[in-house]
């Protein structure tokens, strides 16, 4: 293993029940990197993250997240070791207000952004904390998903399509805070399907298709792949 | 002497006081069954047979072990929470995946073997079981004689009750225990043991039951047949208050107390029978209950 690997997946397959979704998932991410899992809707993005967290059902293969193995592990265990998770459908908790969303993940590492910070980062917040958490705007909502665990001291954070129906300039905001939090040093996968988003954030792509890494693209190697990549994308 | 309606106010304030005092129970265990059934979507029919078991330990204490009131008040609920806790983590848990009836069914047998236990060794008599000396006498409010353990009844269960209310929504455990309960799995994955949660939840619950029992131990014959009539009385209550609203099945117990006491003083032949056909009443107008969200 190379002294700078954060995670690597290996024929990672991820069940739902009785449905097979994932046929065996092979990616690494280096300490500091940003990466993107790209790939058409259904093509097993999601439940790439989510076999991760340890939220699907069964699950075969390796996962090593800086140097152990944590694919059996219960999902509290997973964060605890310090992964931040944004889930696609946001999860915001309609029974807690805004602060109280903000600070209910525990701290799983040191280093975390502070109450005072998030709420500079993200000013709309700081005005509405004592809002019911699904009252905000789906862009505030989108915010708060992603603040939430940058308080904790997460050092691995993995992203669920946080661009997807949001308004440009909210979208060039998250943008913004992605490339704060890579010159923080965080280690992130963004999954997006919105490729005009993630392409300039991400040092490499994966492209994800039937439940396979299809292909990897390195940020250097994209201008000259971009015809392949469109097509993959059926965009 | 004042009258209201031709009653007599003391007859008034005296059959007010005694529904109070079964609210009390009526809301410690709605209270308990809310909470459980909020976590662990679990209807638990062991809920009576958990209180029966609280009056029973408290008599127990005392009669083999020389223990008191006091001592029972605070170490019963304790061991009828650590009974459930056992439960949960041998059977319940292995439920939680399957529909919702297993949970009913597991529960209910669970609450005929325990009944049945208890009738096998102390009989279906009931024991006495006296009030504490510092309890036992009545205050003189001057327009009536308010006995001191029927108030004191009130006011355990008005601030057990109230604390659990605050506990849940006002504190950062409570905001887990929210959570948990609106979203277990994305709650785990931030790295908050559910699990645990969702089993101390139920063994709180249970202790609830318990506290319940030990409160009522004073007030009523203590036999193992003591769970029959107030589970399905709280039942009832449940099904007005609506599941899953922590005040509302509290403000419910409290409320239909007060009626079966009103009742008893202007219908005395319906008061057994009101809160059933207030929950009639209640399902009419509003299926999912005076506090419940409707879906
Ligand atoms: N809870 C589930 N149960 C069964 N199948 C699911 C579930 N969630 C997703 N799937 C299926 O898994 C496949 C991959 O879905 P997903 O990972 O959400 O794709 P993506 O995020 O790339 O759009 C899809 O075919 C989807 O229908
Ligand atoms: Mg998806």
């Amino acid at each position: 293993m190379s002294a700078t690997e954060y995670l690597r997946v290996e024929r990672l397959h991820a069940f739902y029940g009785e449905s097979h979704i994932l046929h065996g998932i092979d990616f690494t991410v280096r300490r500091g990197e940003c990466v993107s899992l790209l790939g058409r809707n259904g093509a097993g993005r999601t439940t790439t993250l989510r076999a991760l967290m340890g939220l699907t059902g069964r699950r075969t293969g390796s996962i090593m997240l800086n140097g152990r193995e944590i694919i059996d592990m219960p999902s509290h265990r997973i964060a605890q070791l310090g992964v931040g998770y944004c889930p696609e459908e946001r999860g915001i908790y309609s029974g807690l207000t805004t602060e109280e969303n903000l600070l209910l993940p525990p701290r799983v590492g040191s280093g975390g952004l502070s109450v005072e910070e998030l709420y500079e980062m993200f000013p709309n917040l700081a005005e509405r904390r004592h809002s019911q958490g699904t009252r905000l705007s789906g862009g505030e909502q989108q915010m708060l998903a992603l603040a939430r665990i940058l308080r904790t001291g997460a050092r691995l954070l993995l992203l669920d399509e946080i661009s997807e129906g949001l308004a440009p300039v909210i979208v060039q905001k998250l943008a913004e805070v992605i490339r704060d939090l890579k010159s923080r040093d965080y280690t992130i996968v963004l999954v997006e399907q919105n490729f005009r988003f993630a392409a300039p954030l991400a040092d490499r792509m994966f492209v994800v298709e039937h439940g396979q890494i299809a292909t990897e693209i390195a940020q250097d190697e994209l201008a000259g792949r971009m015809g392949e990549l469109q097509t993959l994308l059926g965009v | 002497m004042a009258d209201f309606l031709g009653v007599p106010l003391p007859a008034l304030l005296g059959q007010l006081m005694l529904g109070l005092v079964n609210g009390s129970f009526y809301a410690l265990l709605s209270l308990g069954l809310a909470v459980i059934f909020g976590m662990l979507h679990i209807i638990n029919f062991t809920h009576g047979a958990l209180y029966m078991m609280g009056a029973m330990l408290a008599w127990m204490a005392s009669a083999y072990l020389g223990l008191g009131y006091w001592w029972s008040l605070v170490f019963v609920p304790i061991v009828v929470g650590a009974f459930a806790v056992v439960i949960e983590r041998s059977l319940l848990q292995w439920i939680y995946k399957l529909d919702h009836l297993y949970g009913l069914l597991l529960t209910f047998g669970l609450a005929l073997i325990i009944g049945g236990v208890f009738r096998h060794f102390f009989g279906v008599g009931g024991q006495p079981y006296s009030i504490p000396p510092e309890l036992t006498g009545a205050i003189n409010l001057g327009f009536m004689y308010l006995p001191k353990y029927r108030a004191w009844v009130i006011a355990v269960s008005v601030v057990v009750c109230l604390a659990t209310w605050y506990m849940i929504e006002k504190t950062r455990l409570g905001s887990y225990l929210r959570a948990a309960t609106e979203n277990p799995a994305l709650t785990q994955a931030f790295g908050i043991n559910v699990p645990i949660m969702v089993m101390l939840t139920f063994g709180f619950g249970a202790a609830l039951a318990g506290l319940a029992g030990v409160l009522a131990a004073p007030t009523t014959q203590v036999s193992p047949l003591m769970s029959s009539d107030m589970i399905i009385t709280v039942f009832a209550v449940v099904v007005i208050g609506g599941m899953g609203s922590i005040l509302g099945s509290v403000l419910t117990g409290l409320g239909l107390g007060l009626v079966e006491g009103l009742t008893k003083v202007f219908y005395a032949e319906a008061s057994s029978t009101v809160v059933f056909v207030v929950m009639v009443i209640v399902l009419l107008v509003r299926p999912a209950g005076l506090f419940g969200k409707e879906k």
